[in-house]
């Protein structure tokens, strides 16, 4: 190992802390230092959206950056979106609304989705769609994502 | 009153059981299971297309810190090639030897000739890039009518590059085409694709104590137990293989891979549990494709329009070797050629072709939509040649709703179908050509339509085994239902969902009919470790063989329910119904039992009938009688830039019989992903190799799926026509989408260039491809 470096970040409300290799990219601190497997990995060209987590609020995909410049950051991961019996409104209306199938995608939908609805609480049909075109699906054809964020919005 | 009458669970719109563990990040995807002592391994890949091994130097590598063995092809010693399960009676299919790791010559990019297993997921990759090969290439193979014609070889020893002749035929066709006053002749291309299912393959091989476990991203786990055990020679029973929560799979993990063998080899050799996951470069270049087939087809016509014949000669690319059903998708969608319609004769020549690809097999729909795609064209370009309005010709030609069961010309019988029906649904739901007449300025729209009917539900094992289709496999599916002595109920399914929500759905049928709550009905898959055998989730069979085993098992348990009640109450069997989730006596609906108190008399057998056995749980074995025969119509309106070439759908809708609705939430879902498969391919993705057989759409970045942004919502309607050939009346609904929609956006996109000349016009319809095709029409 060439060398290593510690990283510390707020993880869903927690502080964590460790020695990881410089080269460690955030998705994989998250998934196999930290045990967050909810955010999942679906290419390797930053295409798909799959591993969207929120740093210091703001989605962003977590294969795109090395844990190391994550130092110091506040992360949410789809972990730290909701429990039972108490889930974030995005994961009841995609429940509700049939969002997702195999659900591969869904954690980093849920996450790209939360930061459009932070950004702008009450989007329409075309700007939901525009703001999810990072993240990509296979098995909804999108028609139920989109409808689960405009009743997420509604519901708000 | 019926026999059934609790809660109607059957037709609801119920929120998936699957769901809450999806939406908290709480599932277990093969990537997010690891065990004590597991290795990773890395597999190297041929950059060459075609070449010869003339050596392999794995030192480096091996000495490696972290790394703990690197094995080449002829390391691995295993009783068979990978596997190919089709042998169709009377029919040579080549089959050139296919090996989990490449031994003398590397067939295509990305053909793996090595494999480093080490303790570090990201060493090994590194190590992997030390093996040093050294290929003497070889000529590549890539245009398939070039390859068909001969030339160079991609399997020198065969002599040919045709892999197989397979025909399908019913009727006169000499006399149909003489009988027919226009006939109309195309070239229809159905490009190659990728499954991409977002989830990437992996593998996690845990040998110990002479015993083998194999977890694995897989749409068929009991297949892959019985290769498992076949290619290394252990016996069955020491074989489990488990199909964790998989990522979606669209026929791309309907697959026994060359990873999971060689995984499971090594496990056994190091006595280590050893791990893999692809990489998404990696998994488009050794995930099977799908598709990649030209269609030369011929349609025959009286000038009034009825259509007299049809023949078409089919060239199928099947990549560089043979994989599990490489061979047999175009066959399959043989038998629905002639789709809807009443054609008197009807004939497909198939021949496969070896190019130095990645192998096609089956991605969603599996020679269906290829099918669909010709004929519903086909239909189109008939109806511009007749001059005739093209719903006009395809009523004219309809199977009639009196006809079913309908034995087509092919002699398959289609089991149930109303498709004046659905397509008199589709035209009061959306007004397309209203739409298409509010074009603005500048642009030009077009409306296309598909009606379509296909085959799954896969299958009768008497059409489809060793002595009539030539599968070397039955298709039956098995179901365990277990009722628990607090009434709760346990459900094992040999089917292995990946997506499809058949955890709800199978809960739903049981439910119905034992009177319990959906939420206590849990569906178990994907282990064959547990409940009983069974063939995995493909083919739009889960619900129509999987689900009808469901019921047939469930059958049982009320049969026994009734006698212990029967007993019980001092009544007779025959008169014991459920009534609001009570198993009661006809007419006394007070005095009854709820499943929960009979299941207590059942596993407490203090007073049971005589001779009864005590438990209550049963197993049902389900081979259907006949295939099911979905259909629908769909319709849409596209909008071209003519100046970009740039195709926008603004408008899809569509109409879809899958039978009585389970669970109308989910068909709705598996018709709107299968939409957008079939956009996608019309559209936007297409696998592309260069001239030199390099890979050119090898990841996300350039192989293009569509994104929220590209397509529209959906209307979506159905009409219920009843299958006669299961109980529950049902049709498969996961691959219908995507049979119907590429016909639909390409015939679209036509009617909308039709004023600029352009008569005809193959997918993928990217701008480039349509711009050229409007200049074209220019000159
Ligand atoms: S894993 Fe695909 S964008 Fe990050
Ligand atoms: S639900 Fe399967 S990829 Fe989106």
């Amino acid at each position: 190992m060439a060398g290593s470096v510690r990283v510390t970040m707020t993880v869903n409300g927690a502080q964590q802390s460790a020695e990881v290799e410089p080269r460690l990219l955030l998705v994989h601190f998250l998934r196999e230092t930290l045990g967050l497997t909810g955010t999942h990995v679906g290419c390797d060209t930053s295409n798909c959206g799959a591993c969207t987590v929120h740093l210091n609020g703001e989605a962003i995909k977590s294969c795109t950056l090395l844990a190391a410049q994550a130092d110091g950051a506040e992360i949410t991961t789809i972990e730290g979106m909701g429990q039972e019996g108490a889930l974030h409104p995005l994961q009841e209306a995609f429940w509700e609304h049939h969002g997702l199938q195999c659900g591969y995608c869904t954690p980093g939908m849920i996450m790209a989705s939360a930061d459009l609805l932070e950004r702008n609480p009450k989007p329409n049909e075309e700007e939901v769609r525009e703001a999810l075109a990072g993240n990509l699906c296979r098995c909804t054809g999108y028609h139920n994502i989109v409808k689960a964020v405009l009743a997420a919005s509604e519901a708000s | 009153m019926s026999a059934t009458a609790a809660e109607p669970w059957v037709g609801k719109p119920l929120k998936r059981k699957e769901d809450p563990r999806l939406i908290m990040g709480r599932a277990r995807y093969i990537d997010d299971i690891n065990v004590t002592g597991q290795l990773w391994a890395s597999f190297v890949r041929s950059p060459e297309a075609h070449a010869r091994i003339v050596s392999i130097d794995t030192a480096e590598a091996a000495a490696q810190p972290g790394v703990h063995a690197v094995y080449v092809g002829n390391d691995l010693d295993l009783e068979a090639p990978l596997p190919m399960a089709w042998v169709p009676p009377g029919v040579e299919v080549k089959n050139p030897p296919h090996w989990a790791l490449a031994k003398d010559e590397v067939h295509h990019v990305g053909d793996p000739v090595a494999l480093v297993i080490g303790s570090d997921r990201y060493a090994v990759v590194d190590a992997a890039q030390l093996v040093s090969v050294e290929y003497e290439p070889l000529p590549v193979v890539v245009d398939l009518e070039k390859a068909y014609e001969g030339g160079d070889l991609v399997h020198a020893d065969l002599g040919t590059n045709q892999c197989h002749e397979w025909s399908l035929g019913g009727g006169d066709l000499e006399a149909g085409f003489n009988a027919a006053e226009v006939v109309v002749e195309r070239r229809i291309v159905n490009h190659r694709t990728a499954g991409a299912a977002i989830e990437p393959r992996g593998v996690l091989a845990d040998y110990r104590a002479g015993s083998l476990t194999l977890t694995s991203s897989t749409q068929v786990p009991h297949f892959l137990r019985l290769f498992l055990a076949l290619q290394l020679g252990i016996s069955e029973d020491r074989v489990r293989a488990i199909a964790p929560e998989v990522g979606g799979g669209f026929g791309s993990k309907l697959q026994i891979y060359g990873e999971e063998i060689a995984l499971a080899w090594a496990s056994r050799k190091l006595e280590r549990p050893v791990k893999w996951v692809e990489s998404r470069t990696e998994g488009m270049l050794a995930t099977h494709h799908g598709r990649d087939q030209i269609a030369y087809a011929k349609i025959g016509a009286t000038r009034d329009g009825k259509i007299t014949a049809y023949h078409t000669k089919i060239l199928q690319d099947l990549g560089a070797y043979l994989m599990l059903l490489t061979p047999t998708i175009p066959s399959l969608g043989a038998f629905v050629m002639s789709g809807v319609y009443d054609i008197p004769a009807v004939q497909t020549d198939i021949v496969g072709v070896f190019t130095n690809k990645m192998p096609t097999d089956a991605i969603r729909g599996a020679g269906r939509p290829e099918a669909t795609h010709q004929i519903e064209m086909m239909i189109d370009q008939l109806a511009d040649e007749l001059g005739m309005d093209r719903l006009e010709l395809r009523r004219k030609n309809f199977m009639t709703p009196e006809s079913f069961p309908h034995e087509t010309a092919l002699g398959v019988v289609y089991d149930s179908g109303d498709y004046p029906k659905a397509l008199d649904t589709l035209l009061e739901m959306a007004d397309l050509d209203a739409i298409k007449a509010q074009a603005p300025a500048g642009k030009l729209r077009g409306v296309g339509y598909s009606t379509y009917t296909e085959i799954c539900g896969l299958a009768p094992s008497r059409v489809t085994g060793p002595s009539g289709f030539g599968l070397q496999t039955g298709l039956w599916e098995s179901a365990m239902v277990r009722v628990h002595i607090t009434g709760a109920v346990t459900v094992y399914t040999g089917t292995s969902p990946h997506g499809q929500g058949l955890e709800t759905t199978m809960a739903q049928i049981v439910a119905q009919r034992l009177g319990v709550d959906p939420q206590n009905v849990e569906v178990i898959h994907g282990d064959t470790g547990t409940g009983p055998q069974g063939l995995g989730t493909y083919g739009s069979r889960s619900t129509a063989v999987g689900g009808e085993s469901v019921a047939r098992a469930t059958a049982k348990i009320v049969e026994k329910a009734r006698q212990i009640v029967a007993h019980q109450l001092e009544a007779s069997p025959e008169d014991i119904e459920l009534i609001d989730g009570k198993f009661a006596v006809k007419g006394s609906p007070d005095k009854g039992m709820t499943i929960g108190e009979i299941s207590g008399a059942a596993y407490i057998p203090e007073n049971l009938p005589e001779g009864m056995e005590p438990g209550l749980e049963e197993l049902a074995f389900y081979d259907p009688e006949n295939f099911v025969f979905p259909f629908g119509a769909h319709g849409c309106v596209v909008e071209v830039d003519p100046d970009t070439g740039n195709v926008d759908v603004i408008k899809y809708a569509a109409v879809d019989d899958c039978g009585p609705a389970i669970n109308p939430k989910i068909i709705d879902g598996q018709v709107h992903g299968g939409i957008v498969h079939a956009i996608g391919q019309a559209l936007f993705e297409r696998i592309h190799y260069d001239e030199d057989g390099q890979l050119v759409t090898g990841n996300f970045a350039d192989y293009a799926l569509p994104s929220a942004a590209d397509v529209p919502s959906f209307d979506l309607d159905r009409t219920e026509t009843p299958s006669p050939v299961n109980s529950l009346g049902v049709k498969g609904i996961g691959e219908a989408g995507t049979i119907a929609a590429s016909p639909c956006i390409t015939n679209a996109v036509i009617d909308a260039l039709r004023p600029l000349g352009v008569t005809f016009i193959n997918m993928p319809l990217g701008p480039q491809r349509v711009w050229e095709a409007i200049e074209e029409a220019k000159r």
